[in-house]
C-alpha cells in the first residue's frame, strides 16, 4: 500500500515536471513561441490592434498573460491545465482540449491493441521455439523474428499502404472509420473502426511480436534448464501445470519490465504510423501543428500524450509487483 | 547474460585433452585458458615466476598455476584428474598471471635446476619490444577479429557494417553528386546499369542520393549512440554503485525522463529550439531520453556487482569512487553496453528516417528520411507503382543496416567472452615459429564450443 502512494506520488511528480517543462519551452526561450504567436497575431490583426489587445488574445491562446511577472504566469498555467485549459488552437480557432481530448482514445485503442497482440503472439510464438529448440521451425522462426525486429514500423505501413490499400483495395487508407456510419456502440460502427484499425495496429504489431519472440524463447529456455523444473517433473506434475505455471510465468516475468519501455516506443511510433494512415490521434494532431506553427495545439498534444504514457506506464508497474511477489522497494541498501 | 554463467568444460578442454608430453607444451595448453586476461604486458614489473614446481612435484601430480584475471570473470577451472596442470584464475587486479604464462613457456626447459625461493627468482627470459607488440596485437586485435569473423552472424554483420562505411567515407568521391536530370524521370530500378536504383521524379540518381546521404547518416547514428550510452553508463553506474540519496536522486530524475515518449519529444524540441540541421545536433536530439532507460538497466546490474570482494577490496583500500567504477565495475558492464550502442545505433536510424520522412526536423542535406518522404509526397510513392522504386530503396537501405547491426550485437557479445578469446589468442598458444597451428586449433575449438 506504501509503495502503492509512493508510485502515484511519483507519476503525479512527473507530470507535474513535463508541464513545467512545456512551459518553459515556451515562455522563456527567446524567439520561441510566444515571439511567434505574437507576429502571428499583428500579421492578422494588422495594425489596428492595440498592446492591450494583443496580449489578450494571447493569453486566449496559450493560455499565459505576457503582462504579469514569470511566477504569476506560471502558477496561472498550472492553474489553467488542472481546469482542463490547455488553450486555444491558432490554427483550428477551437479550444485544443476539444480538438486533442477526443482524439486520445483513438490513440490509445491503436496502441494498446498493437500493443496487447504483439505481445500475445510473440509470447506464444517464443514459448513453441523453446520447446522445439533446435527444430527447423525454431531456426526459421529466429531468422524471421530478427528480420521483423530490425524493421522499423512506418516501413510495414508504407508497404501495408501501397499494396493492401492502393492497390489490392483490401482495407481503407485513411479515417477512423466509416463517416456514413453513424457513431455509436452499434455492430456495423464496431465492424468499421476495426476494419480502419487494421493496417494500423497490424504495421506496430508486425514489428513487435519479433522482439518478443525472441526474448521469450531466451527466457524459456533459461527456466527449462533449471533444477526446480526438474523437481516438478519428479514431482509428477502434469505438462500443463508445469508449462503454465513453471516455465511460462518464470520467462514471461522478466518481459514485463520491458513492456513499460515498449509503450514508449509504441506511443512514439503511433506519431509516424497515424500520419501514414491520416489516422486522426494525438500523433497526427501533433504533427499537423508543427507543420502549422500551432503551438497551443503542438504542446497541448505532448503534454496529453506524456499524461497517457504515464498512466500506462504506472499501471504496468503496479501489477508487476501483483504478478511478482518478489519484487519490492530495494532502497535499503547501504550506500557508499 | 553474465559472463560467468557459461560452463567451463571448454576449458578443461582445452586444458585436458592432451597427453603429458614435454612438459613446455603442457604448460602451454594450460596457459590458453588464463589468455583472458590480456591486459596491457609491462615485463619490467614483473620479477618473480612460480618456483614451487621443481621436478619431483610436477612428477607426482600437477603444478598450480594460478592467474589473475584482471575483470574478475571467468574463472577457468581446468581438471586435474590426468596430471596436467590445474590452472587457476582468481578475480583481482593485476597483470602478472599473464606475464607468468609468457615466461613458464618460453622457459619450460630450465626449470628443474630451479632451487631457489620462489621470492627470489628472477625472470630469465624477456621478450623481445618487437615480440611483445607482436603478442599485444595478436590478442588485442587479431583475436576478436577472429572471434567476429567465426560466426555467422557478426561476420554478417561486420559486412554490412563496412559496407555502409565504405558508402559514407569512400562512396562521394566514387559517385557523382546527385542533380536534377541526371538521368531520365522515375526509371525503375534494377534497369539500367547506369541508374541502377533507379531515378527520382526530377531524373536525379538514386544510388548517387543515397550514397550521399549516407556521411551525415552515420554521423548522426554515432552521436546519438555515443551519447546515449555514455550518460545512460555513467547515471547508472554511480547511481548502481553509491546506493542512498545519490540513487534515489538520480533514479526519480530518470523515472521521469523514462516516461516522457521520445519521439513527441524529440518533434516538441526541434520545432521549439530552431536548430540547424547539424546531423550530430539531431542525432543527440532523437535519443534526448533513451539514456534513462539504459541507466535503469546498467544500474540493476551494478546492483549485483557492487558487493564483489574484489570491489570491496577497492573500497577498502580507499580507491575513489569514480576510480572504482571506471576499473572494477564498467569492465564488467562492457558486453551489456556494447550490446546497447548497436540497439541506440538502430533506434536512432529508425526515429530520424521516420521523423524525417514526417518532415518534422530540419535538415541541410539529403538523407534517407527526406527521400523516403519526397517519394510519397511528390510522387505518391504508395499509390502509383512507377515511384515506387523510390520509395522502396531507401526502405531497404535502412533494414539491411539494422539487421546488421542486430546481428554484429550478437557477435560481439562473443567477444568480451575471456574463454573463447583465449582459443583465439595465438600468442599464447603456440611458439613464435608454428603459428599456423595454433591457429587452426584454436578456431575449431571455438567453432563448436560456443556460448
Amino acid at each position: 500500500m506504501k509503495y502503492f502512494v509512493k508510485r502515484l506520488g511519483q507519476s503525479v511528480f512527473t507530470i507535474f515536471a513535463v508541464v513545467s517543462f512545456s512551459f518553459a519551452l515556451i515562455r522563456l526561450l527567446p524567439g520561441g513561441p510566444m515571439d511567434y504567436l505574437r507576429a502571428q497575431i499583428m500579421e492578422q490583426g494588422g495594425s489596428s490592434l492595440s498592446p492591450e489587445a494583443i496580449n489578450r488574445r494571447i493569453e486566449a491562446q496559450s493560455g499565459i498573460n505576457p503582462d504579469e511577472p514569470v511566477y504569476l504566469q506560471y502558477v496561472d498555467y498550472m492553474v489553467g491545465l488542472v481546469q482542463g485549459d490547455l488553450g486555444q488552437s491558432v490554427w483550428y480557432g477551437d479550444p485544443v482540449t476539444s480538438i486533442i481530448g477526443p482524439a486520445i482514445p483513438w490513440t490509445v485503442f491503436l496502441t494498446a491493441s498493437a500493443l496487447f497482440l504483439a505481445f500475445t503472439v510473440g509470447v506464444s510464438l517464443g514459448a513453441l521455439m523453446a520447446y522445439k529448440e533446435g527444430s527447423k521451425f525454431d531456426v526459421g522462426s529466429t531468422g524471421v523474428g530478427l528480420v521483423l525486429n530490425s524493421t522499423p514500423g512506418y516501413v510495414v505501413a508504407l508497404l501495408l499502404v501501397a499494396y493492401l490499400g492502393y492497390r489490392y483495395n483490401v482495407f481503407p487508407t485513411g479515417g477512423r472509420y466509416n463517416s456514413a456510419i453513424d457513431p455509436g456502440f452499434t455492430l456495423p460502427f464496431l465492424r468499421s473502426v476495426l476494419y480502419h484499425g487494421a493496417m494500423p495496429i497490424a504495421s506496430m504489431a508486425i514489428v513487435g511480436f519479433g522482439g518478443w519472440a525472441l526474448s521469450m524463447r531466451g527466457n524459456s529456455i533459461r527456466v527449462l534448464g533449471e533444477d526446480y523444473l526438474r523437481v516438478a517433473r519428479l514431482r509428477g506434475l502434469s505438462t500443463r501445470r508445469i508449462a503454465l505455471r513453471y516455465v511460462a510465468r518464470n520467462a514471461i516475468l522478466p518481459m514485463y519490465t520491458g513492456l513499460m519501455i515498449a509503450i514508449g516506443t509504441v506511443f512514439g511510433g503511433a506519431v509516424i504510423i497515424e500520419n501514414i494512415f491520416a489516422y486522426p490521434g494525438v500523433g497526427f494532431y501533433l504533427v499537423k501543428s508543427i507543420s502549422a506553427r500551432d503551438y497551443p495545439l503542438m504542446m497541448g498534444g505532448f503534454i496529453l500524450i506524456t499524461v497517457a504514457m504515464v498512466i500506462g506506464i504506472t499501471i504496468a508497474d503496479l501489477t508487476y509487483g501483483w504478478l511478482d511477489p518478489r519484487a519490492k522497494g530495494g532502497a535499503s541498501r547501504e550506500s557508499y | 547474460m553474465s559472463p560467468t554463467d557459461g560452463e567451463s568444460p571448454d576449458d578443461s578442454e582445452t586444458t585436458t585433452d592432451r597427453e603429458p608430453t614435454p612438459q613446455g607444451d603442457r604448460e602451454d595448453r594450460a596457459l590458453d585458458a588464463i589468455a583472458g586476461n590480456d591486459d596491457a604486458i609491462d615485463p619490467e614489473t614483473v620479477t618473480g615466476v612460480d618456483r614451487s614446481v621443481t621436478g619431483g612435484e610436477r612428477e607426482s601430480g600437477s603444478p598450480a598455476i594460478s592467474g589473475h584475471d584482471h575483470t574478475g570473470r571467468a574463472p577457468a577451472v581446468g581438471d586435474a584428474t590426468d596430471g596436467s596442470p590445474a590452472v587457476r584464475s582468481d578475480g583481482g587486479e593485476g597483470s602478472d598471471g599473464a606475464r607468468t604464462s609468457s615466461e613458464l613457456r618460453s622457459d619450460g626447459g630450465t626449470r628443474s635446476e630451479g632451487n631457489v625461493s620462489e621470492f627470489e627468482q628472477m625472470a630469465d627470459v624477456t621478450l623481445s619490444k618487437n615480440e611483445r607488440r607482436r603478442q599485444w596485437f595478436d590478442e588485442k586485435i587479431l583475436a576478436p577479429a577472429r572471434i567476429v569473423w567465426d560466426d555467422w552472424r557478426a561476420r554478417f554483420g561486420l559486412v554490412v557494417v563496412t559496407v555502409y562505411l565504405f558508402m559514407g567515407l569512400v562512396g562521394p568521391r566514387l559517385v557523382a553528386a546527385p542533380s536534377p536530370n541526371q538521368g531520365p524521370r522515375l526509371l525503375g530500378a534494377f534497369r539500367t546499369l547506369e541508374y541502377p536504383f533507379g531515378t527520382t521524379a526530377s531524373g536525379v540518381d538514386i544510388l548517387s542520393q543515397l550514397v550521399y546521404a549516407t556521411p551525415a547518416m552515420l554521423l548522426m547514428i554515432t552521436a546519438g549512440a555515443v551519447f546515449t550510452v555514455a550518460l545512460g553508463t555513467a547515471t547508472g553506474t554511480l547511481a548502481g554503485y553509491k546506493g542512498g540519496r545519490v540513487d534515489s536522486v538520480l533514479m526519480t530524475i530518470t523515472d521521469v525522463m523514462m516516461t516522457i515518449p521520445g519521439l513527441p519529444l524529440t518533434i516538441v524540441l526541434a520545432a521549439v529550439l530552431e536548430i540547424e540541421g547539424n546531423p550530430i545536433v539531431i542525432g543527440v536530439l532523437i535519443t534526448i531520453n533513451a539514456w534513462a532507460g539504459l541507466a535503469r538497466a546498467i544500474r540493476s546490474q551494478v546492483l549485483t556487482l557492487r558487493d564483489a570482494e574484489y570491489v570491496e577490496a577497492s573500497r577498502i583500500m580507499g580507491i575513489g569512487t569514480p576510480k572504482i567504477i571506471a576499473s572494477d565495475i564498467v569492465p564488467n558492464l562492457m558486453p551489456y553496453i556494447t550490446m546497447n550502442f548497436v540497439r541506440q545505433a538502430r533506434a536512432v536510424i529508425f526515429g530520424a528516417v521516420g521523423l524525417y520522412f514526417l518532415g518534422v526536423l530540419p535538415y541541410n542535406s539529403n538523407n534517407w528520411g527526406v527521400m523516403m518522404n519526397a517519394a510519397v509526397n511528390r510522387a505518391g510513392a504508395t499509390s502509383s507503382p512507377a515511384a515506387f522504386h523510390w520509395l522502396l530503396v531507401p526502405m531497404v537501405t535502412i533494414i539491411v543496416l539494422a539487421l546488421g547491426l542486430t546481428l554484429l550485437a550478437q557477435g560481439a557479445d562473443r567477444v568480451f567472452n575471456p574463454r573463447v578469446r583465449a582459443r583465439h589468442a595465438k600468442t599464447v598458444e603456440s611458439d613464435d615459429d608454428g603459428d599456423e597451428e595454433g591457429g587452426t586449433g584454436g578456431t575449431t575449438t571455438a567453432a563448436t564450443g560456443g556460448l
